[in-house]
């Protein structure tokens, strides 16, 4: 019994490091610009796309591609950013949001378009195996897409850390006005936040590809477990992301095997309206009540 | 699934898009002998797509066989429902406003009772291909012909299926754990199963029932929780991308039962199934309607719709196939495109020479055929192969399965 | 918030008699598209005045499934007149509003939290549903057939195209009026404060908890009527189509870019809306490509939204205004 919840346990924990990458993108653009993705879903399923793509033609393995669709979206952020976000910054929320919502649907749109509808599983000889360490048996794919998400945030962790743009970043996020008057581009930051943001959706996209098969219509679930952690940890924080993508990673892995697996998502959402109710900032997010 | 040469789309919607007008055209105004407009609807986008597809070659292969042995002139009109089961209605009554007098469909329960009731508001009649679900034929429909059998019969008949296999091999499996999906199918099939299960006193007792959702990506805590149940048999309710991921998941957790036996769902005998698992898909069973191999004719007829329409002849694409013959004997019997003279001449359908494993074709007062025949398939060497009953067999069972981990 | 709504309510009137007399005319592919059309411009009402508020629900499948289910529910299962099963249903839905607007609004779950807030119920109810055996779970609840040659319309509230052509139709103008009246009413100017600045609100003695709860309440029962007409309509439900995240999206698409804040707005927003979708589709099919219409739908609210930011109808009405000699 204990090597069940045990391994279910590992499991959680690492699908559960995928989702903070996911969820960080989300959280880094919404504390810089106050901006809800609601298309962040549809940016994973991007790097999904440039993760089966680039597999298919050169069997480079998935979770080595990350880099890669990282980059890809990272020119798209940027670009997007750039062209139209920036104009609606100062518009209301809900045009925003609107704005995010026709971007959904026109990549969604392009990707059935473009691929079909069918799923595209990625049939790689690792998806049938697992690493055997004393009683546990972990996923080979899970636990490589875990090591390389590692890997990427900490190397964003450390850039908005150290270099001059990262710090850049965080001045924007924490006081707008004062960044402004140091001389900071507000504008420039916050194109190459978005570059991040979604650099961090494409380059998850990559990872999830082989776990769960290729198609447009994942899209809304992604953006679902994003919002679900972001609010959970706490709308901008970066501690609240990572944190968050490993609760949440963990309950579902933890609902399904107590209780019924067909209703795992409710226990998340259970989580999610208390976090709202209790603590709508977040549990890592500024107390300002 | 990768390898697959999937139907070209723009085929499948080009087919459609001719008559998916603007609805302006009045209800059509036929001469006589113009063919019947035949509407088919299936899933042929979304994640059924791969068994909707297999349903549409076997729809046509049994156009041109039916035209090659004579049959009335048929055109058949394809509607997409997009995997959603509320679509049928919307698609069957798009088809029945462009002229349709004879709908078909859906290899999927939901849809179809979605579909039935709009052909029993539009009085045309509906001959279903193929749907398992029970309540199909006790809602009170008035235009419906299942060529199919429903859960319960399904069910009844795998158990006995099942029985067999005990027999003939010695080897007497005692418990068994159920991972089913939670869609109208699904829910339907386990539904027989505890029918079946209180009325026969079957001797395999089911020690838990693990439900899934039929959108779920990630199975692994739930074969999981099948594995440590630690029973004999695993008895999967599935689709097809499902039952990929329980095999895959089975394999990296290293569980392998005494058996894995399906009592009546689709999955394992899917080639997008044994394409994407290889020598992993081998040994598991299941219990379904299927053509029968040993008929004379049968064969044949399989190994024709290998070569020129490239796909296995499954289930779906048998169905399909007889659902046309079906309806050409209808149509030549009425000699009329009238849904009313089709459905009378549908109602006195007695087909005794026919490839589906099982008695005469013919409809009872709910619109049911209750002469259909259950067989148990194992996939060996990458094919499924029928290896019980023994008037349809071509193959002995391999039982009991042999372990992932020494393949 | 800019104001465009006619305060004269002789021309909705009129459009809405016109649209009426043209029901026996139409073949039955108008009409089931014009009933949808209703349908979304019903919704679109709703989830308006909700907005008005300030409240931006994304959860608001979830109001009109509950209408759904509770009408079909009652009426194959209970055996109860649809006469007395639709407005049970409307008064579910209003309760469920009504809980997660004081939920909301007791605990200041404001702004994006709140959005958050509506797609949490939704979904957790979209799964209970699934799951849940009495309603048919993820295999869906269906109705039973109806014999068209016995069915009497007026009893069962079930019948053919023209019926629910005119049914919608008879709700989705009578909502349009109560909204109407409600924007321009005293509780308008309560929501409109609301929506600017609550706190501010507050401050001049605006009961902002029991004006949110309302206008969450009546939001919501206006979505359960129309999800029950809808449910007896479609004659099957299923969980994941009735309560699911993409059709809280589709219902808001139509008045915001019909124009927000405005009841006529989210009427002629999905006058444009609707048939843009189908248009969308037939082209999809026409061409052979699956997804084409999601694509024409993105770009086209991309348009609106980028150039016609206070959506369609203020614009026209401007236009019109501006027009017309002084």
């Amino acid at each position: 019994m204990t090597t069940l919840y045990l391994n279910v346990i590992a499991g959680g924990i690492l699908i559960g490091i995928v989702y903070a990458l996911i969820a960080l993108g989300l959280t880094i653009i919404f504390g810089v610009m106050r901006i809800v993705n609601f298309a962040h879903g549809e940016m994973v399923v991007i790097g999904m796309y440039v993760g089966y793509g680039i597999w298919s033609v050169t069997k480079i393995p998935p979770w080595m591609i990350a880099p890669v669709a990282a980059l890809a979206l990272f020119m798209l952020g940027y670009a997007l950013q750039r062209s139209i976000v920036n104009a609606f910054i100062e518009r209301p929320q809900h045009a925003q949001f609107i704005l995010f919502i026709s971007f959904a649907l026109i990549i969604t749109g392009l990707h059935l378009v473009l691929f079909g509808p069918d799923s595209r599983p990625i049939d790689i000889i690792e998806s049938m195996q697992s690493y055997s360490i004393g009683p546990l048996r972990l996923d080979v794919v899970r636990s490589q897409a875990a090591l390389m998400a590692l890997a990427l945030i900490t190397g964003l962790i450390l850039f908005l850390r150290q270099s001059m743009l990262g710090r850049s970043i965080r001045a924007a996020a924490d006081n707008l006005i004062g960044a402004q008057v140091i001389g900071i581009r507000i504008r420039n930051v916050y194109s190459v936040t978005a570059g991040i943001g979604m650099a961090c959706a494409g380059a998850a996209g990559a990872l999830v590809a082989p776990m769960f098969d290729t198609q447009p219509f994942l899209a809304t679930d992604f953006t679902l477990i994003a919002f679900i952690i972001v609010i959970v940890g706490g709308l901008g924080s970066l501690t609240g992301a990572l944190l968050g993508g490993v609760i949440i990673g963990l309950s579902e892995a933890l609902a399904a095997l107590v209780f019924s697996p067909a209703l795992k998502t409710v226990f998340s959402y259970a989580l999610l309206t208390i976090v709202l109710i209790w603590r709508p900032n977040g549990l890592f997010g500024e107390q300002s009540r | 699934m990768s390898k697959r040469i999937a139907v070209n789309r723009r085929q499948v919607l080009a087919a459609g898009a001719g008559v998916i007008g603007t609805g302006i055209l009045p209800r059509g105004v036929r001469a006589h002998g113009a063919p019947v407009k035949i509407g088919v609807i299936l899933y042929l986008s979304g994640v059924q797509a791969f068994m909707g597809q297999q349903t549409r070659k076997g729809n046509e292969f049994g156009g041109i066989y039916a035209k090659e042995a004579g049959g009335p002139p048929m055109e058949f009109i394809y509607g997409d429902a997009e995997s959603k089961p509320e679509n049928g209605r919307v698609v069957a009554e798009r088809l029945i406003r462009d002229g349709c007098t004879l709908l078909i469909g859906t290899n999927d329960s939901g849809s179809t009772i979605s579909v039935a009731q709009a052909a029993e508001a539009a009085k045309i009649p509906f001959l279903i291909n193929i749907a398992s679900a029970p309540q199909i034929t006790e809602q009170g429909f008035t235009q419906i012909f299942r060529n199919f059998p429903p859960a319960t019969t399904l069910v009844g008949n795998a158990v006995i299926r099942i029985k067999e296999l005990g027999a003939t091999t010695g080897i007497e499996p005692k418990t068994a754990v159920i991972l089913h999906v939670n869609d109208t199918f699904g829910q339907g099939i386990m539904k027989g199963v505890d029918i079946v299960w209180e009325k026969v006193k079957v001797p395999i007792k089911i020690v838990e029932r693990i439900s899934y959702d039929v959108h779920a990506r990630d199975l692994s805590v739930e074969v999981a929780k099948a594995k440590a149940t630690g029973a004999d048999l695993l008895m999967p309710i599935t689709r097809v991308s499902d039952a990929i991921l329980i095999i895959r998941e089975m394999v990296k957790q290293n569980w392998s039962p005494m058996g894995i036996i399906s009592p009546g769902s689709p999955g394992p005998y899917e080639k997008a199934f044994t394409d994407a698992l290889g020598k992993y898909g081998d040994g598991y069973m299941s219990c379904v309607p299927w053509y029968n191999p040993t008929k004379a004719g049968a064969r044949e007829i399989a190994v024709r719709f290998e070569k020129e329409m490239d796909g296995r002849f499954d289930l779906n694409a048998a169905f399909a196939f007889e659902a046309v013959q079906i309806a050409a004997d209808a149509i030549k019997r009425a000699n009329s495109n009238e849904p009313a003279a089709i459905h009378a001449a549908l109602k006195t359908t007695d087909i005794k020479d026919h490839i589906i494993y099982g008695g005469p074709i013919r409809f009872n007062e709910k619109g049911q055929n209750p002469n259909i025949g259950v067989v148990m398939l194992q996939n060996q060497n990458g094919r499924p192969v029928v290896v019980s009953p023994a008037d349809a067999s071509e193959a002995k069972a391999v039982f009991p399965l042999v372990p992932f981990d020494k393949r | 918030m800019k104001r465009a709504l006619s305060p004269r309510p002789w021309p909705a009137f009129v459009f809405f008699l016109v649209v009426a007399g043209l029901g026996p005319v139409l073949d039955s592919f108008w009409l089931s598209l014009l009933t949808l059309v209703f349908f979304y411009a019903l919704m679109g009402l709703s989830w308006n005045l909700m907005m008005s508020a300030g409240l931006l629900s994304l959860g608001h499948a979830l109001f009109l499934g509950l209408g759904a289910y509770t009408t079909a529910v009652l009426t194959a299962s209970g055996g109860i007149s649809p006469w007395l099963a639709i407005p049970a249903g409307t008064v579910i839905s209003a309760l469920a509003g009504s809980m997660i607007a004081w939920v909301g609004g007791r605990f200041s779950v404001r702004g994006v939290q709140f959005a958050v807030l509506t797609i949490a119920f939704a979904e957790l109810v979209r799964v209970l549903f699934d799951n849940w055996n009495f309603v048919g779970g993820t295999g869906g609840f269906f109705l039973k057939a109806i014999n068209p040659d016995t069915n009497r319309p007026l009893l069962t509230l079930r019948g053919g195209a023209l019926f629910f052509y005119f049914a919608f139709l008879a709700i989705t103008a009578a909502a349009y009026f109560l909204v109407q009246r409600l924007m321009a009413s005293r509780w308008g100017f309560r929501w409109r404060a609301i929506s600017e600045d609550e706190d501010a609100a507050r401050a001049l003695g605006v009961p902002a908890l029991r004006s949110k709860v309302l206008a969450v309440a009546i939001s919501a029962g206006l979505a359960g009527l129309g999800g029950g007409l809808f449910g007896l309509m479609q004659g099957s439900l299923f969980p994941d189509s009735t309560m699911r995240l993409q059709l809280s999206i589709e219902v808001l698409i139509a008045p915001i870019v019909g124009g927000l804040g405005s009841p006529f707005g989210s009427v002629m927003g999905a006058f444009f809306v609707v048939p843009l979708m189908e248009f969308a589709n037939v082209l999809g099919q026409r061409t052979g490509y699956y997804g084409v219409n999601t694509l024409i739908y993105g770009i086209v609210i991309l348009a609106v939204i980028a150039f016609l930011p206070h959506g369609i109808w203020p614009r026209v009405v401007q236009f019109v205004r501006s027009a017309r000699p002084a």
